[in-house]
């Protein structure tokens, strides 16, 4: 048609489109999370089902809840709190008891969320104080871990799931022996690098195949999702390339200096929580900084604390305390990283 | 990291035993003047100048008092020299640089007889560091002490215009603040060690 190649694309009203309101975005972030969630169900079977389950159904009933003793309209309609649940659910260990599971989903929406007034307060993402809570309450059960594709997963739930409130789980060594009979360290990939120096194929990380919390096992399908969210301009994607880009370049320094000692980026980068927080918790809207460079920093400063604290730190985990950590800056990080305004004079030493 | 190392009781003191979210000492400035964020750096400067001056201050008097015996006035005499060295250098800051003492002066006399102040002192004496260990803990514990405050600031003021629950009065969400963030600070249990 034209020969100089510029097109003009005719279309018919309506140009304006209506922007995307809080709970449309939340509810792609819920359908973008499905996906994660079946395929945990998928490995580990009926017990992740309830899990997740428990999570969500707490997370609402605490939301509901709590509007209604405060006497505002409730706020379980935007979806947030759903998300919340899920990502709680996907964070914590396959076998972890549900009483365990719904003491955290309180301490999570309760008291990092509604305490503080509800979603667009809260300073740091309720999903990790929730697990921050159960960490620091529960030590043990929430570093026990489970084979993944175990023979009966759907017919049966993992002993410690049904722990009676109050107690403690017993032992799961007898449910172990049954459905792994060629014998299960109990450890992450994560840990097995970390305290037995013993690393793991990448790939079996990239698709999942290892064992470690909920929804934490396949990097390649927790990037997929995460594209969707991009391509629906429903999540901030500098944060993740940060996350991702600082975390590899920090390791890649240390792989430098002793590569015997210390794993490669590539491992990095699949194993453990780090892409599911990277892609669904650093970004979360509310307690990340609003500046273009700040979003820069705010991400760096995540993925520098996970792996200095993965590396040399007593935890074999670092994602979820870099990432609190990094909600309690961004306010700072928000209001150091103002950008000029346009056509202010440059700001000359201190204001 | 050699537990003796001066890098690790500074990083020791600034991080993982942060004196007030790991330890909680120090409580009443932190929740005090954590109010905005340019005040709360300030008071971390001056509680960073105040814990050096302590921690000299106590290495100094200790070697006195065990040359002489008196180990059990130890309590006593720290507070009492801390806080009268204190005055002194605060004298001494406001008729050389009135800049400073703007600055710093009005918190002095609030930390002076703070419970992290003599705390640094007594672990420092517990623990046995030489002077250049002490300095480095002095350091670590004031750059905590600061960090915590400042973080804390940012939090609150970014929550001045939230929406809090009528029941949720300013003590709580300063409070409810501070436990989120000593939670946070659980990551780093173990870094270095």
């Amino acid at each position: 048609m034209s020969t100089t190649g510029h097109h003009v694309v005719l279309r018919t009203s309506p140009h304006l489109r209506e922007t995307p309101t809080v709970d449309v975005i939340m509810r792609n972030v819920v359908y973008a999370l499905l996906p994660i969630v079946a395929f945990s169900i998928y490995q580990f079977g009926i017990s992740v089902l309830a899990l997740v389950l428990v999570c969500v159904g707490t997370c609402i009933a605490v939301e509901h809840l709590v509007c209604r003793w405060s006497h505002r309209p409730t706020t379980v309609n935007d979806w947030s709190v759903t998300i919340t649940g899920l990502l709680l659910a996907l964070t914590l260990p396959p076998g972890f008891p549900l009483w365990m599971a719904m003491v955290a989903s309180v301490a999570g929406v309760g008291l990092g969320k509604l305490f503080f007034g509800g979603l667009g307060y809260n300073v740091m993402n309720p999903a990790l104080i929730g697990r921050a809570f159960a960490q620091a309450a529960f030590t043990a059960p929430m570093t026990t871990w489970v084979p993944i594709l175990a023979p009966d997963r759907f017919t049966s739930f993992i002993p410690s799931t049904f722990t009676l409130p109050f107690l403690r789980p017993e032992s799961i060594q007898p449910w172990l022996e049954v459905v792994a009979p060629d014998g299960f360290s109990g450890a992450t990939p994560l840990a097995l690098m970390k305290f037995e120096q013993v690393p793991t194929d990448s790939l079996q990380l990239l698709l999942g195949s290892t064992a470690g919390s909920a929804g934490e096992t396949s990097a390649l399908l927790i990037l997929l999702c995460g594209a969707y969210l991009v391509y629906r301009r429903m999540m901030e994607v500098r944060v993740t390339i940060s996350v991702l880009v600082v975390a590899a370049l920090t390791t890649l320094v240390f792989y430098l200096i002793d590569g015997d000692k210390y794993p490669g980026p590539l491992f990095m980068l699949c194993s453990g929580g780090l892409m599911l927080g990277a892609v669904f918790m650093a970004t979360d809207m509310v307690a990340s900084p609003v500046t273009p460079l700040g979003v820069w920093i705010y991400g760096g400063l995540i993925g520098f604390i996970t792996i200095i604290i993965r590396l040399f730190g007593g935890l074999s985990e670092g994602i979820m305390y870099a990432i609190l950590l990094a909600n309690a800056c961004s306010p700072l990080i928000s209001s150091l990283t103002q950008p000029r305004r346009y056509g202010a004079p440059k700001k000359k030493g201190a204001a | 990291m050699s537990p003796d190392s001066h890098a690790f009781i500074f990083l020791n003191a600034f991080l993982i035993n942060n004196f007030v979210l790991a330890m909680f000492l120090g409580l009443c400035p932190f929740l005090g003047v954590s109010g905005k964020v340019k005040t709360a750096w300030n008071m971390g400067l001056a509680v960073i100048f105040v814990m050096l001056v302590s921690s000299v201050c106590a290495f100094g008097i200790n070697h006195l008092l065990v040359r002489f015996d008196l180990e059990f006035l130890r309590l006593i005499s720290y507070i009492a020299v801390i806080a009268s060295a204190v005055q002194l250098v605060e004298m001494f800051v406001k008729k050389f640089s009135p800049a400073l003492f703007r600055t710093l002066g009005i918190f002095l006399p609030l930390i002076t007889t703070n419970c992290a102040i003599l705390g640094l002192a007594l672990f420092q004496t517990n623990r046995e560091y030489d002077f250049t260990q002490c300095l480095a803990f002095s350091l670590g514990a004031g750059a905590g002490f600061t960090l915590a405050l400042v973080l804390m600031a940012g939090l609150r003021e970014k929550l001045e215009l939230a929406d809090v629950p009528d029941t949720v009065t300013q003590a709580a969400l300063s409070l409810m603040i501070a436990g989120l963030l000593s939670l946070t600070f659980m990551g780093f249990a173990g870094l270095g060690g």
